[in-house]
């Protein structure tokens, strides 16, 4: 896999990374903005952002200085009314952060997904062979990175099977919603209201199924552990973020087999790197692509400062893709240790659902491999567009069976 | 790729648990010493909140659990504060004659099993040492804004530690000395049932199950205790061990100062991390066979006990050898 380098190196501090060309392609920009420095002021915003892995990882641990209470999007909560409560995990610092934190995190280690994991491979074999028997051709996104997440994720969270159909949208917006209000928040926005709403009553404790996520949040409430206002904004939290990023994290996977002759042989050969795989596929792809943080006291990071305040904002999947941290950054290689990439972010916030993201994203990974010898593409990939997220629209694929 | 490697490596290792060096040593209250601790290099420490200890491990492989009670803000220290225990094990004796400024500690965590939750007001209870943990949920509650009192215990003042810092609370701390006032008498403190609070108490045996009774009408969440006693300390003489590759039978020696993560990729076995501190939990790798010791924030008491995982970017080995289902 290899990107097309823009032939042209942009002004750094002009680039706008909410711009629609910017979110098509925004490989060559991260390219100049880590080149450009450790720190780049952007004009259009004037906030700072940091695009090289050494200093957005130091800056993601260290949230003493760098806080996300004033929003982890463009809004800065310190002057500006939030379009929704914040996040009392994404958008919350300590002491805050703690209760909420230590609640959710233990619901979604390893040791208790696997009492997911039998029924998840299960139903990822369902989702494959009915793809699989339509014909050698399918759409990765629409026909199978879209359909296993809302297969099993609303069900392990515990909502109502009615109007399922509202998670896409509902965390497209919420996405779209950390940068500007740009063409991509205004044209969804009316659409909204009713979107937010069902997601609110998906949170009660009266719609939940007894023996979910979202049942055991709540039952942590009773314990003292959050307070009973909490419990449905965790609950939202989950369905906020976590299937847009795991349809993507899941598309990512089935791009880099796609577009790395070989891989798919390789990995049917040695089915201990589909671990590897993943990881390679996140850290290239970076789902959530960037986040804000805001600095707590005047500072100075590569020689530039930067006022208690200031806006700063974190370009993960370029860190993930920093030629200073990564020999051949572009390339899916299965012998490469993606260990400490940032597609997860790092520090207190680290992604709290990525145990959950790996499981789905390793069930549909071992269901293709049980099935097919060969992947590829069919036509160009047709990009998502949003704020926060990359993603696919479409990703038409030819599948080969043994 | 083996240069970026190494040097990621090297990065994780010098973030990486194991080794904190005595920065400061001072006596605080008669035979209470506090000690603050830092990386050797100065490096960023894992994170923790109120309630928080650390394992530090003795250069005998003697190991205790101390509550963290300073500045969360400040992330490149930890503070301890250590009982002379003269009928003890061993362990706070060896830390009151012997350990000084510059000398070196294994450390592993911070855990929590003590966690502050969100309350309309907080009751703290404090016997003698047990002020530890205390001491930064008095602080969080502050900050908070949240109604609080502190009850304080002890059979002197001399033997209290941290009085001056809690003076500035005024009227919320109350200090019982048993030489000035004789037993003190819990029931005398029973908060407003209109308001009632979550009661936090750490201290002696006697005392916690005077307060586990005293506060049980208020209800079975509103009661938090931290027994010293319940933290199952094992002594760890962990040094150099072997790993065992359970699927290709490889096996690999681990060098005190490095992890078994380390140790693997000598072997060709990439283990992926993620945070390499035992916070994330990206690692986890089953144990087939011997006797891990557990470094980590994210295995509780009971799971620490059943050892069926390990998280080997921070965890070593008691026995001699571990079997990983790798």
């Amino acid at each position: 896999m290899s990107i097309v380098e823009s032939p042209t190196t942009p002004d750094a501090a002009s680039i706008d990374p909410f711009d629609l060309e910017f979110l098509r392609d925004p490989l060559p920009h991260h390219a100049a903005l880590r080149d450009a420095g450790p720190v780049v002021r952007l004009e259009k915003y004037g906030v700072y952002a940091m695009a090289r892995y050494d200093e957005v990882h130091a800056a993601l641990v260290d949230w003493q200085s760098f806080q996300s209470a004033a929003g982890v999007g463009l809004s800065n909560f310190r002057h500006e009314k939030p379009w929704r409560p914040p996040s009392v995990l994404l958008e919350a610092d300590p002491p805050r952060h703690d209760g909420p934190r230590a609640v959710v995190a233990p619901l979604l280690t390893t040791r208790r997904l696997r009492d997911l994991e039998q029924q998840w491979r299960a139903d990822a074999a369902t989702v494959v062979d009915a793809v699989l028997d339509r014909g050698e051709e399918f759409d990765a996104v629409t026909d199978l990175a879209e359909v296993f997440p809302l297969r099993v994720f609303p069900d392990a969270v515990g909502i109502g099977k009615e109007g399922r159909e509202n998670l896409l949208p509902y965390g497209d917006f919420a996405f779209n919603a950390f940068g500007p209000p740009n063409e991509l928040v205004t044209s969804a926005a009316p659409h909204m209201p009713p979107v937010t709403e069902w997601i609110g009553r998906q949170c009660l404790r009266e719609n939940l199924t007894e023996d979910g996520f979202g049942a055991q949040i709540w039952a942590a409430a009773d314990r003292g552990e959050i307070s009973p206002e909490h419990a449905p904004m965790i609950v939202r939290s989950l369905l906020t973020a976590g299937v847009d990023t795991t349809v993507t994290g899941i598309a990512a996977i089935v791009h880099a087999l796609a577009h790395t002759p070989g891989a798919v042989a390789r990995l049917r050969r040695d089915r201990s790197l589909t671990r590897t795989a993943f990881e390679e596929a996140v850290r290239l792809t970076s789902p959530v692509q960037t986040f804000f943080r805001t600095a707590t006291r005047d500072l100075q990071v590569g020689g530039v400062d930067i006022a208690d305040g200031e806006k700063i904002l974190m370009f993960l999947g370029s860190a993930n893709r920093d030629p200073r941290r990564w020999e051949d950054p572009d390339t899916f290689d299965l012998d490469r240790d993606p260990s400490g990439h940032v597609a997860f972010g790092m520090g207190i916030h680290q992604c709290v659902g990525q145990h959950i993201a790996r499981l789905e994203a390793i069930c549909v990974l071992d269901a293709l491999l049980d099935r097919i010898v060969d992947i590829e593409p069919a036509a160009p990939e047709q990009r998502h567009l949003n704020n926060t997220l990359v993603g696919w629209e479409h990703m038409p694929v030819r599948v080969h069976r043994g | 790729m083996a240069d970026t490697l190494t040097a990621a490596s090297a990065r994780r290792n010098a973030a990486h648990g194991g080794t904190l060096v005595v920065t400061a040593r001072r006596d605080v209250a008669q035979d209470v010493v506090e000690l603050t601790l830092a990386r050797p290099g100065g490096e960023r420490l894992p994170d923790w909140a109120p309630g928080a200890h650390i394992d530090i491990v003795l250069p005998d492989g003697t190991t205790r659990q101390y509550s963290l009670l300073g500045d969360r803000w400040d992330a490149h220290s930890f503070t301890i504060a250590v009982l002379r225990e003269r009928e003890g094990r061993g362990g706070s004796e060896h830390i009151h004659t012997r350990l000084t400024a510059g000398d070196t500690v294994g450390f592993g965590g911070p855990r929590n099993n003590f966690r502050l939750s969100p309350a309309p007001g907080y009751l703290f209870v404090a016997g003698g040492i047990g002020i530890t943990p205390l001491m930064p949920m008095v602080r969080q509650a502050e900050l908070l804004g949240d109604p609080w009192r502190l009850l304080y215990l002890g059979r002197s003042r001399a033997r209290l530690a941290y009085l001056d810092e809690l003076a500035q609370y005024g009227e919320r701390v109350t200090v019982h000395a048993a030489d000035e006032s004789g037993r003190a008498v819990i029931d005398d403190w029973m908060p407003d049932p209109a308001v009632p609070p979550v009661v936090y108490a750490c201290g002696p045996e006697r005392m916690l199950d005077a307060v586990d009774l005293w506060a049980a009408p208020l209800g079975r969440h509103r009661v938090r205790l931290e027994r010293f006693t319940a933290r199952g300390d094992a002594d760890r003489p962990a040094t150099v061990f072997e790993v065992e590759v359970a699927s290709s039978g490889a096996v690999v020696t681990v060098q005190k100062d490095e992890s078994i993560v380390d140790a693997l990729r000598r072997v060709d076995v990439d283990v992926i991390t993620s945070c390499a501190q035992g916070v994330c939990g990206t690692c986890e790798t089953g144990v087939l066979r011997g006797v891990p010791d557990h470094r980590d924030a994210l295995l509780s008491e009971a799971e620490r006990a059943e050892s069926r995982c390990l998280y080997p970017c921070i965890s070593r080995a008691v026995s001699d050898r571990l079997v990983l289902d790798l």
